[in-house]
């Protein structure tokens, strides 16, 4: 008999215990361990994928960022130029006033000068020319300039139209203060007496006169009312002459000073630099 | 020399027999539980893991995956039982390769004992997944006729299972024997390296086999498995 029913329910029943083990040693253990394994790695993608997520918002972020950060920068630099063109329209406008300031002050200064030059020359020339007359009529014509002086003026008073002859006298008739008499020079008793002989006579009355010494007075003797008329004889229109020529002298002086100044300032002129960047 | 290991009798008290069988049977128990004992003493759960630890993992999953493709969901339900089905058959032919080793699937009982051990698990998950009713209903599908033909059929299918194993593992061993007689040289080798593949088949048909008759009893009605 090739069944041994014995053996067959011992053969199951070790089958069945063999189950049991293999159940208990083998299955279990071998499969908890693969879902562990499986959990870890399900939670390691988990983990990966939270972080490439959170990667990519960082990422997404800083680009974000970037971006921001490019275009606070570009408008940070063309404001920065805004400010600079500004800025330096300003300085140059400041210099171009501080120039302007400096030449006007210049030129008033040169102008002070020249008339003070022109003064000096006038009155120097004034002398000058008092000198030489002086000199000249003494030596040639044995009289002082001072009598030639009071002589012209009483040729003059002598002379002069009968229409001026009558405005003054009735100004110095009507006049209740005296008129004044002005001179360069202070006038000897004799020359008074001789002035006053000739306004006397000229006027056919009493003229009442103050004599008064002006060095300001160039060469000549002046006599003025009391409502502002004058009859006056001097050397000063021979001075405008002379101041007239040496003023056109000072002039082409300072034309071509002042070419030969602002020339190389024209050439000096800044350029405006343009930055493409 | 023996047709069957049954008849090498190592005690014997009334009817109750020490034969090859169960001893080879208590070795072979023995081996597969201290060995899984030992590999599974230390288990990884990590990325790292020894190679005893790599082989167990990929017969357990080789295992679990055929199970599920035969059609059972559930396959942890009855790797159990069907794996160990496999893991007694295989390694009983693999150990014909130690000298002297009588394979118990070489005995008709150890066989027999098998089938039967199928043919009760067969209605016991049948039941445990549709219910008594729902198990006993299949025997008469698509009629009542079909009644004894289904009987018939679980009772034969399930002699035939035990014979098919027994007369494989038996045939081999016996044509190593008489070809070791004959040609003591070379060819029980080629024998013994077909016997072991003969073995491994077997296994797998046994197993897949009571995985196909487990899947017919557990998912009968199953509207998701109609076509």
């Amino acid at each position: 008999m090739l069944i041994d029913w014995f053996t067959v329910s011992a053969q199951a029943l070790n089958f069945l215990i063999l189950v049991w083990l293999m159940k208990r040693f083998l299955y279990q253990p071998i499969l908890h361990a693969i879902d562990e394994r499986e959990k870890r790695i399900a939670a390691e993608l988990s983990d990966a994928d939270t972080k490439r997520a959170q990667a990519q918002k960082e990422r997404d972020e800083f680009q974000r960022k970037n971006e921001v950060f490019d275009q606070q920068r570009t408008a940070l630099f063309s404001q920065a130029k805004i400010d600079v063109a500004a800025e330096r329209q300003r300085l140059l406008d400041e210099a171009r006033q501080a120039a302007d300031s400096l030449s006007a002050k210049r030129q008033e200064s040169l102008r002070n000068e020249v008339h003070h030059l022109n003064l000096a020359i006038r009155r120097r020339t004034q002398q000058e020319v008092f000198a030489i007359a002086r000199q000249t009529l003494t030596d040639l014509a044995t009289t002082s300039l001072e009598e030639c002086l009071c002589e012209v003026f009483t040729r003059r008073l002598q002379e002069m139209d009968a229409e001026t002859k009558q405005g003054l006298a009735e100004a110095l008739k009507t006049a209740l203060a005296p008129s004044l008499l002005r001179s360069a020079f202070d006038l000897s008793a004799e020359q008074r007496a001789l002035i006053q002989n000739a306004l006397n006579k000229t006027f056919s009355a009493e003229v009442n006169i103050r004599f008064e010494t002006a060095p300001e007075q160039i060469s000549g003797i002046e006599l003025t009312t009391v409502t502002g008329q004058k009859l006056a004889w001097s050397i000063s229109d021979y001075l405008l002459s002379l101041e007239k020529a040496v003023d056109e002298l000072v002039q082409e002086n300072d034309k071509s000073i002042t070419q030969a100044e602002f020339k190389p300032e024209a050439k000096a002129e800044p350029k405006l630099e343009t930055n493409s960047q | 020399m023996h047709l069957s290991p049954d008849q090498m009798i190592f005690w014997q008290y009334g009817f109750i027999t020490l034969n090859a069988t169960i001893v080879f049977t208590w070795g072979l128990m023995l081996l597969l539980v201290v060995g899984s004992k030992l590999i599974t003493r230390n288990l990884s759960t990590d990325l790292q893991r020894s190679r005893w630890q790599n082989l167990l993992e990929i017969i357990v999953t080789a295992i679990e995956k055929q199970i599920e493709e035969v059609g059972l969901t559930e396959p942890r339900t009855y790797l159990g039982f069907l794996g160990t089905l496999f893991l007694f058959v295989a390694m009983a032919s693999l150990c014909t390769i130690i000298p002297g080793y009588e394979p118990p699937t070489g005995s008709l009982s150890t066989t027999v004992a098998l089938a039967l051990c199928v043919l009760v698990a067969v209605p016991f998950f049948g039941i445990r997944d549709q219910g008594l009713g729902g198990y006993l209903k299949s025997y008469f599908e698509p009629t009542v006729i079909m009644l004894p033909f289904n009987i018939i059929s679980e009772i034969s299918r399930t002699l035939a299972l035990a014979v098919r194993l027994f007369g494989n593992m038996m045939s081999g061993a016996m044509i190593i024997g008489i070809l070791l007689s004959i040609t003591p040289f070379i060819f029980p080798i080629i024998m013994t390296m077909l016997g072991l593949l003969t073995g491994m088949v077997q296994a797998y048909i046994f197993t897949i086999l009571a995985a196909v008759y487990i899947a017919a009893a557990t998912r009968t009605r199953k509207p998701a498995f109609k076509t």
